[in-house]
């Protein structure tokens, strides 16, 4: 086994594009999930199975189907509709899609944690359904979910490679890019390989302590 | 679509059940050795388990198959037929994961049982066997079986090497009819409807184990699977 430092300098300015990618990916995928998971866990609450049933269904499907191929049937079928997003924005909303079908049972659990006290005090107060969600439910069931919610933040990370597939160029895809232009791919596989592993160990130790401040 | 397309996608479909079981059965050997390790006496066992997990959970599925595509075969001089790359790197990763359930599982048992074992003057690994892996079995099926459903879209990663799995035979008939919104839907279908049968199949297991131990399987709304990268109950 050969291990070139030379490799090691070489790659590293893309490495640092490459972290650049990911972190953005990472960041906005984890919005559009927080988004769509909220939405979706509120029109499961809402009282018709005409809309539960619908949501339901898709979110399974979603859920239950690889990410991978929902990357391929976003980018080469958004075109053929007439829809063109750049591939980053594509793998975005691809992974942002994914994760909120796991965000929403996040939610869900973290709304039928709130004490029904909670709902009967709102109602006694007479105040309207939206100030109710606002004001009463939502703030306190989010402030319950959010290392669950933190939690699918860093399998998200472990998930954003996949971007490569779709010429997204994130960690693994300048890594790829590099090895094959240099013929040299034990390096720039291991850089990211540990990187992988530093950033998503140091994410869990700022989760936990992110969930022993809001324990109090 | 042409019989000989569908043909292409059959074609996958077996190539993806073979790499799904392979890797499954990895993964659970996997998991059951270092989950059993982390519980072991000598701290020198539960760190390297605890070690393993860490770094094979820590890492994304897809860099741990191009580690093993790429990475191995120069390193060491030999290369691995494609599909036990794939059953390799999936195995290992998802094994990580599982031996959180099978430590998770372990722990929930009643200490009262364990300890019964030991006023018995069990052994060690007669206790595992006979007392706490019994009990806690039962309880590691439905954790498993979401795991086992995140192993079914992780298989879909390895077509991005060229294995000619369900997924990578999407692309193919793709190139082929230049139309992307039939084979893709297809595509999905299939996999959702395998994911639904795996779903039955550890339904159907957890029944049969809990009914061996005197428990009733809780009736489950479908339970929030934990994604393949959790982070986990760190």
């Amino acid at each position: 086994m050969k291990w070139d430092w030379s490799a090691v300098s070489g790659f590293m300015p893309h490495f640092w594009d490459g972290l650049l990618v990911t972190l953005q990916i990472l960041v906005l995928g984890s919005l559009v999930s927080f988004v769509l998971g909220l939405a979706w866990a509120l029109l499961m609450r809402v009282p018709s199975r005409f809309v539960t049933w619908p949501v339901g269904v898709v979110t399974e499907f979603v859920r239950n189907t690889p990410l991978l191929v929902q990357l391929f049937f976003l980018f080469y079928v958004l075109p053929e509709w007439g829809v063109t997003a750049s591939a980053l924005t594509t793998g975005v909303l691809a992974i942002g899609l994914h994760y909120s079908t796991y965000t929403m049972q996040v939610y869900r659990a973290g709304i039928e944690a709130v004490p029904v006290g909670q709902w009967e005090a709102a109602t006694a107060l007479n105040l309207p359904m939206g100030r109710t969600w606002t004001a009463v439910i939502l703030p306190q069931a989010i402030r319950r979910v959010v290392p669950a919610l933190g939690n699918y933040v860093i399998s998200m990370l472990k998930d954003t490679p996949l971007l490569m597939a779709i010429t997204v160029l994130e960690m693994l895809g300048e890594a790829r890019l590099f090895s094959q232009q240099n013929f040299q791919f034990t390096e720039p596989l291991t850089v990211i390989g540990v990187a992988f592993i530093v950033i998503s160990y140091l994410a869990s130790l700022a989760l936990r302590a992110l969930e022993r401040r809001l324990a109090h | 679509m042409t019989s000989g397309l569908w043909e292409l996608v059959l074609q996958g479909v077996w190539v993806t059940v073979q790499l799904l079981f392979f890797s499954a059965l990895l993964a659970i050997a996997v998991s059951f050795v270092v989950g059993v390790g982390r519980t072991h006496r000598l701290w020198i066992v539960r760190f390297l388990a605890g070690f393993y997990t860490e770094v094979f959970r820590g890492t994304s599925a897809l860099v741990m198959i191009f580690w093993v595509f790429f990475v191995l075969p120069p390193a060491f001089g030999w290369q691995l037929v494609p599909m036990w790359a794939g059953t390799l790197a999936l195995g290992l990763t998802y094994g990580a994961y599982g031996s959180e359930i099978v430590r998770g599982a372990l722990a929930a048992v009643d200490p009262a049982q364990k300890e019964g074992g030991i006023a018995l003057s069990f052994t060690p690994w007669q206790r595992m066997k006979l007392i706490l892996l019994p009990q806690a079995v039962p309880e590691m099926i439905p954790p498993f079986s979401n795991l086992l459903i995140e192993l079914l879209k992780g298989t879909a990663l390895v077509s991005i090497m060229g294995m000619g799995d369900l997924a990578f035979s999407g692309n193919l008939v793709r190139l082929a009819l230049q139309e992307s919104a039939e084979i893709y839907t297809y595509i999905l279908l299939i996999y959702f409807v395998i994911a639904f049968l795996l779903t039955r199949v550890m339904r159907g297991l957890e029944k049969k184990l809990k009914a061996g131990v005197g428990k009733a399987a809780p009736k489950r709304e479908a339970a929030a699977p934990e994604p393949a990268g959790l982070g986990g109950v760190r």
